[in-house]
C-alpha cells in the first residue's frame, strides 16, 4: 500500500535530476533561502546551541522511558474523550482511519500535512476505497495535483517553480476566469484558499499529522504557516491524528524547547504563524471542535530501532535542516531519494524502514561534509549512522564486488609497509612517467570515474617516503 | 624562532598516503614549517591512516591500519598530518574503532590526543604567530570539510597567510561548503560529485584569485582537476606550499617545469 520505492535506481533517478533545468533553478532556491535565514536566527539567540544539547537530552530520556510515557498519553487522550489506536504496520494504520472514515459514511476527508500519511500511503488506500483525500497544505495540494510525492518534508514542492505551478492551476481550477492574473505567489494562494474552502466545509473527516505528542496532557500539536491544519481539525465531524511513537514529548514546558529550535531550524522563522493544540474532542460548552477525536501511533519499524545502533535517529523532529544544507540534496533534490524522506535524514531512515537492501545507495551517496550534523538541533550524529550502515552493507556482503574486492586488495597493501613501499614506489614512477610531463591525464582506466569529470594530477613520480630516506643519507 | 634543542618536541609527520603518492612536496614543505617552528621533524615507516576501509563499512581493516598507525607513531612527542581528513580520522574516529575495548582505550585516547592537523598544531599548539615568506598574488582558501567540522580549522590558516608578505586573501562565497570529493564517492557518485565540484570552482573562479589553496591534498586533486577541465588557469596549491616558501615549484596536475634544451 505504501508509495513505490524508487530508491535502489538511485543513481539514475539523481541522473535525470541532474539533468532537469526547472528542477535545478528550483533547488538553487533551497540553497538561498533556508540556509542564510537559519544561520541569522539562530545568531540571534545566544543560547541556541545550548538549547540543542538540552533538546537531544529530552529526546534520549523520553526514548529511554519510551513505553512509560506512550501509556501516560494514551490515558490521558481516553480521559479527554479520545481515542488511541495502535499501529504496527501501515496497513494496519490504513485499516483504522478506513473503519472511521466508513462507520461515518464519509466520502470527502480534508488533511493538513503528514509525513506519515505519505509513509503509509493513505491518499492512494482511501481513494482505492472511494473516500477522497484533500490536501489543505498549499504545497502538499500542488503536489497532490500533480499525483507526485513530496519532494522535501516541511516543503513538499520546492522542486517546482512558480510558472509550473501556474500552468497546474490553469489546467485543473477550470471554474475561474482564463485571464485571471497569477504572477504573484499570493494570487496562487488565495486561488488555492478559494478552492479549499468548500472543501473543509464539505468534509466528513479531518486527518492532521502531529508535531508533538504531549504525555502530560494527552495534547497533540501541529505546527504550521497557513492556518489550514485549524480548519482541517476543527470543522469535520471527526478529527484523526496521524503520529509515530517518536513523536512523544513529557509535558507541555518541555514542547517549548522544542518549539524555540523546530521554525529556527527549518525556516529560520522564531515561530511558526500557527501552533495548534488539540486535545480530546468538543466538549460540551465548547464553539466548535470535531465530535470525535482519534489518534492513529505507527510504529513501522521504529521500536526496532529503539535497541539498536539506530536509536538516535528517533530523535529527529523533521525540521529539514539537513537536507536543506547538505551538498547532495542540493545536487539531485528529493525525489532522487526514492521514497518519503530525503537527504541525510532519509539516508538514515529509510533504509530502517523500508530495508538496506533497497535503499543501500542512500547511506552511501554521502561525503560525510558534516553540515547536517552542524545543524540538527537534536543533534543526530547523521554521517556516524550512515557510516554504520555501510557496515551492515560490508558485513552482509550488500556492498558492490568490485569495491570489496578493491578495498580488500588495497587494505592487503596497506596493513604491509614494506611492501607498500616497495610497490607504490614503483605505481608512482610508472605513472608520472606515463603522464609524459603533462602533468595530469585526461583519463585513466581505473579512475574512470574521476577522469570522465575531471583531470587526474599525475604523480611527482618519488614517493615522499622514499625522497626523505634520501634526504636523511645526504644529512 | 627555533627553541632550545634539548626541549624540541619530536614530531612524527604523518605524511598522508595521497601526499605520500601524488604531491611529495607539500610533506616537504610540512617538514619545513615544522623544522622553522623548532620541531624535530621523523617520518616513521607508514602507509595509510584507514579511513578507506572505515568509511566503506570495514570496520576490520580499518581497525588493523589503526594498530599499525599507532604502534609507528606512539613514540612521538606529537603526531602531524598536512590534512584535516586524515587527522580527523585518527584523533576523532579512532577512538570509535576501540571503544568497548578496555586493553586499547587509554592507549588510544592518550594517543589521539596528541595527533594534529598541521594548521592547527602551528597556530593552537606551538603558538607559530606569522611565517616570514613571501608570496606576490592573491589566494582565495577553502575550508576542507573534515578539518573545518572535526578539528575546528578555520581560522588557523587565515592568520598564518594574512602574514605572508604581499600576499592578499580573498574570500570566495560559500568557503566552508564541501567540493564533492568525499574520498570514494566522488568515483562512485561521478554524476553528483561533478555537480557539486562544478559549484565549487565556479565560486573559485568568481573570486578572480589565481590561486587557490586548501589543507587536504584530495580536495585539492578534485578541484584542481575541474577548474583543468573547465580550461581555467587557477594554480592550486597546498596551503603549507606557500606558507613554507615553495610556491614557485608546479602548482598541481600543471607540468614540470620545461626541460632547458
Ligand atoms: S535529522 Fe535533525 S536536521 Fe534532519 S530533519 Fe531530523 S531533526 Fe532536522
Amino acid at each position: 500500500m505504501t508509495l513505490r520505492v524508487t530508491s535502489p535506481q538511485f543513481k539514475e533517478n539523481a541522473r535525470r535530476a541532474l539533468a532537469d533545468r526547472q528542477l535545478q533553478k528550483a533547488l538553487g532556491n533551497v540553497e538561498q533561502n533556508f540556509i542564510e535565514k537559519r544561520r541569522q536566527v539562530a545568531a540571534k539567540l545566544p543560547e541556541f546551541d545550548l538549547l540543542r544539547d538540552a533538546a537531544r537530552d529530552l529526546k534520549d530520556h523520553t526514548l529511554a522511558h519510551l513505553d512509560l510515557y506512550l501509556e501516560a498519553y494514551e490515558r490521558r487522550v481516553t480521559a479527554a474523550g479520545g481515542q488511541v489506536h495502535w499501529a504496527v504496520t501501515a496497513e494496519e494504520a490504513c485499516g483504522v482511519v478506513l473503519d472511521i472514515c466508513q462507520r461515518l459514511g464519509a466520502r470527502l476527508v480534508t488533511k493538513g500535512k503528514s509525513m506519515i500519511s505519505e509513509e503509509i500511503g493513505l491518499n492512494d488506500f482511501l481513494l482505492s476505497h472511494d473516500i477522497a483525500a484533500v490536501e489543505t497544505d498549499l504545497g502538499e495540494y500542488i503536489i497532490q495535483l500533480r499525483h507526485e510525492p513530496p519532494s522535501h518534508i516541511i516543503a513538499p514542492a520546492v522542486h517546482l517553480n512558480k510558472e509550473q505551478i501556474e500552468a497546474d492551476f490553469r489546467r485543473v481550477h477550470t471554474g475561474f476566469p482564463a485571464e485571471r492574473n497569477l504572477e504573484e505567489p499570493t494570487s496562487l494562494l488565495a486561488e488555492a484558499r478559494s478552492v479549499l474552502r468548500e472543501k473543509f466545509l464539505a468534509a466528513d473527516v479531518g486527518i492532521t499529522g502531529a508535531n508533538f505528542l504531549v504525555a502530560e496532557t494527552g495534547t497533540s500539536i501541529i505546527v504550521t504557516n497557513e492556518g489550514n491544519g485549524d480548519l482541517t481539525q476543527t470543522l469535520p465531524k471527526a478529527h484523526i491524528v496521524l503520529a509515530s511513537v517518536d513523536k512523544m514529548v513529557p509535558t507541555l514546558e518541555d514542547v517549548s524547547l522544542f518549539l524555540r529550535l523546530l521554525a529556527r531550524s527549518a525556516t529560520g522563522q522564531e515561530m511558526s504563524v500557527y501552533t495548534t493544540f488539540s486535545t480530546g474532542p468538543r466538549r460540551a460548552g465548547d464553539p466548535d471542535g470535531p465530535g470525535e477525536y482519534h489518534v492513529v501511533i505507527l510504529d513501522n519499524g521504529r521500536s526496532a530501532m529503539l535497541g539498536g545502533e539506530f536509536r538516535e535517529m528517533l530523535r529527529c523532529i523533521r525540521c529539514g535542516a539537513c537536507m536543506n544544507h547538505c551538498p547532495v540534496y542540493h545536487a539531485v533534490g528529493g525525489h532522487a531519494y526514492g521514497w518519503v524522506y530525503p537527504g541525510p535524514m532519509g539516508a538514515v531512515l529509510t533504509p530502517s524502514l523500508v530495508g538496506i537492501d533497497k535503499a543501500g545507495h542512500l547511506p552511501n551517496a554521502s561525503m560525510f561534509c558534516g553540515r547536517c550534523e552542524e545543524v540538527c538541533p537534536v543533534r543526530i550524529p547523521l554521517p556516524k549512522l550512515m557510516r554504520h550502515w555501510r557496515e551492515r552493507e560490508f558485513e552482509r556482503h550488500l556492498s558492490p564486488a568490485a569495491m570489496r574486492w578493491g578495498l580488500g586488495l588495497w587494505a592487503a597493501f596497506a596493513r604491509r609497509p614494506r611492501l607498500y613501499r616497495f610497490a607504490t614506489r614503483i605505481a608512482m614512477k610508472m605513472l608520472s612517467l606515463l603522464s609524459l610531463g603533462f602533468g595530469r591525464f585526461r583519463w585513466l582506466p581505473f579512475a574512470r570515474g574521476w577522469t570522465k569529470y575531471r583531470n587526474f594530477p599525475a604523480p611527482e613520480g618519488v614517493t615522499f617516503q622514499a625522497a626523505w630516506k634520501r634526504r636523511e643519507k645526504k644529512a | 624562532m627555533a627553541a632550545a634543542t634539548g626541549s624540541r618536541p619530536r614530531v612524527g609527520l604523518f605524511v598522508t598516503c595521497l601526499v605520500d603518492l601524488i604531491r611529495p612536496r607539500i610533506g616537504f614543505a610540512a617538514a619545513k614549517l615544522l623544522e622553522d617552528a623548532g620541531c624535530l621533524v621523523e617520518v616513521p615507516s607508514q602507509t595509510c591512516c584507514g579511513q578507506p576501509a572505515f568509511n566503506s563499512g570495514d570496520r576490520a581493516s580499518a581497525r588493523a591500519i589503526a594498530e599499525q598507525v599507532i604502534a609507528a607513531f606512539e613514540p612521538y612527542d606529537y603526531v602531524v598530518a598536512p590534512s584535516g581528513s586524515c587527522a580527523g580520522m585518527i584523533r576523532v574516529h579512532y577512538p570509535e574503532l576501540f571503544a568497548g575495548d578496555p586493553d586499547w582505550t587509554p592507549r588510544v585516547e592518550a594517543f589521539c590526543r596528541r595527533v594534529h592537523e598541521l594548521m592547527s598544531f602551528l597556530v593552537d599548539v606551538i603558538e607559530v604567530e606569522r611565517v616570514d615568506v613571501i608570496f606576490d598574488g592573491t589566494v582565495t582558501y577553502h575550508d576542507s570539510c573534515a578539518g573545518l567540522r572535526e578539528l575546528g580549522v578555520k581560522t588557523q590558516p587565515r592568520k598564518l597567510l594574512t602574514s605572508v608578505g604581499n600576499l592578499s586573501l580573498a574570500e570566495m562565497k560559500d568557503p566552508d561548503v564541501c567540493c564533492g570529493f568525499g574520498g570514494t564517492f566522488c568515483v562512485k557518485y561521478a554524476d553528483i560529485s561533478n555537480a557539486i565540484v562544478e559549484k565549487k570552482v565556479v565560486n573559485v573562479v568568481a573570486t578572480g584569485a589565481p590561486t587557490l589553496l586548501a589543507g587536504d591534498l584530495g580536495c585539492l586533486m578534485n578541484m584542481a582537476g575541474k577548474l583543468q577541465r573547465m580550461g581555467k588557469t587557477v594554480a592550486v596549491r597546498h596551503v603549507a606550499e606557500v606558507l613554507a616558501g615553495m610556491a614557485q615549484e608546479p602548482a598541481i596536475g600543471e607540468p614540470a617545469k620545461a626541460k632547458r634544451p
